[in-house]
């Protein structure tokens, strides 16, 4: 097993593994972009209460859910580079966090401009959005301790370690709604229940979901296998496959 | 710093972890004795800190009240947090800490007595100098109360997070340590402020206080059991 992972992560197995997701997810991303904006800004209902505002959710709920995914993701990605100390899992990772903190960002961004003519305010210090913040913090720390580790491998592991710890943080979000009384609605979608909304609606955040999420696929991929060909810059198979066509030239 | 040199020297006849861990505890104490006149600076902060507030605000005593939870705790989070570089940092600098991580004992226990040490000789003068600033702040006497346990239950989380974010940047040869480490603790200090400061105000307007002690109980048992493992990983990484 252990074996197999180190071969399936292997910088060269990684490159050709992540051009093919990279293509395939690409092309599903522009699918899934293309019908959800239809659905969702032509052929959903607007909300009886919340008018043509209730189309801000479907960018503000799937960015929530990819800031949580994404964060999940990392300290995932950390765990296999400090116990397995994978390189690939550590370009994933090192990927992940200016992503993650851009979904954040767009979730606090979004939220608050849905707040303004819904809640009358831009922000509020509500236990959803603070949690929130408190994961943009935790995004920003985690880049901040990778830039001043100037060795690579211990800054992904140092990094990975603060990931990890940072994790308890997730629950806190996903729970928070539940737990405080706050201003923040609860979760409208669960798994287990049917979804207590109008089914175009449904459609149309299912298909932003999933769109956000083949799109950060798409991203953080691109982003790791240039790390790694950059990292791997020397190593033969880089050389070979980058000289060749060098060659042609 | 004999304790310790004799830990490196009995690899042979290992002394039993209890006696490893008094030891390292009794050195980090002794050590902070020695340097007595530091032991205050985090106080001094602490009540410079605090007295800003009606300096800078205005001296009413029913805002001073409804403030006082906030101001007291966030003034304690940053004292607790100035003062987090000295776990770490001078056995760094003098190459002790290598010793330490050559150890036979677990790297966690050990670093768990250095944090031990780190809150006797910051977090509990500041949880005893706490109610005197809130009497200055006109807090009552139940909220006092309140305030005296969750500063009891919190301040030893502060040493425990702060432990892992020291662990992770007294490597750092840039001077950014200081900026970066806040940058790092910080977010992870945010619960423990929330639900401290909000036991404190509900005490005050005379509500029910258990769900937020029970949550502060929770993150204490839960970092004395995790944080002194991530923080021994970090320290590995750091020094490599």
């Amino acid at each position: 097993m252990l074996a197999w992972l180190h071969r399936l992560a292997s910088p060269k197995r990684f490159h050709g593994l992540a051009g093919f997701f990279i293509t395939w997810c690409g092309w599903g991303a522009l699918v899934l972009f293309a019908s959800g904006l239809y659905y969702s800004l032509f052929n959903s209902p607007p909300d009886y209460q919340q008018g043509e505002s209730i189309r801000i959710m479907y960018i503000h709920v799937p960015a929530a859910w990819n800031s949580m995914f994404i964060y999940i993701t990392m300290a995932i990605a950390s765990l296999f580079v400090l116990v397995w100390r994978i390189k690939a899992a550590a370009a994933v990772a090192r990927a992940c966090a200016p992503l993650g903190a851009m979904f954040t960002f767009l979730a606090l961004a979004t939220g608050s401009l849905w707040g303004k003519p819904m809640w009358g305010a831009w922000w509020v210090w509500d236990a959803r959005l603070t949690s929130e913040l408190i994961l943009l913090f935790l995004y920003l720390g985690f880049m901040a301790l990778q830039s001043a580790i100037e060795d690579k491998d211990a800054a992904a592991r140092a990094a990975g370690v603060l990931a990890i710890v940072g994790i308890i943080n997730i629950p806190i979000i996903y729970y928070s709604v539940e737990w405080w009384n706050t201003l923040h609605q609860g979760a409208t979608i669960t798994l287990s229940e049917k979804p207590k909304m109008n089914t175009d609606m449904f459609i149309s955040l299912i298909l932003m979901s999933l769109a956000f999420k083949f799109y950060f696929v798409v991203a953080v991929l691109r982003k790791a296998r240039n790390e790694m060909l950059e990292r791997e810059q020397n190593s033969q198979w880089v050389k070979e496959m980058l000289g060749g066509s060098d060659e042609r030239k | 710093m004999n304790d310790v040199t004799n830990i490196a020297k009995t690899t042979a006849i290992e002394p039993s972890l209890g006696r490893a861990f008094m030891a390292m505890l009794g050195r980090d104490l002794t050590l902070a004795y020695r340097h007595r006149a530091q032991l205050a600076n985090p106080l001094v902060f602490f009540t410079i800190v605090v007295s800003l507030f009606p300096l800078g605000l205005n001296p009413d005593p029913d805002l001073l009240r409804t403030i006082a939870p906030g101001v007291i705790w966030v003034a304690a989070l940053l004292a607790a947090m100035l003062s987090l570089d000295s776990i770490f940092r001078s056995d760094f600098d003098d190459g002790t800490l290598e010793q330490i991580l050559l150890s036979p004992h677990p790297l966690s226990l050990l670093v768990l007595a250095k944090t031990l040490a780190h809150w006797l000789i910051t977090g509990l003068p500041l949880l005893l100098l706490a109610p005197v600033l809130g009497g200055l702040l006109d807090m009552s006497g139940e909220a006092l109360g309140v305030l005296m346990i969750t500063g009891a239950l919190g301040t030893p989380i502060l040493s425990l997070i702060g432990s892992i974010g020291v662990a992770l940047t007294v490597g750092l040869r840039s001077g950014g340590g200081g900026v970066l480490l806040s940058l790092l603790v910080l977010p992870l200090y945010i619960p423990v402020l929330i639900f401290a400061a909000n036991a404190v105000g509900n005490a005050a307007g005379g509500f029910e206080v258990t769900g937020q002690l029970a949550i502060l109980g929770s993150l204490l048992a839960l970092s004395v059991g995790l944080a002194p493992l991530a923080a021994a990983a970090a320290l590995r990484i750091s020094l490599n």
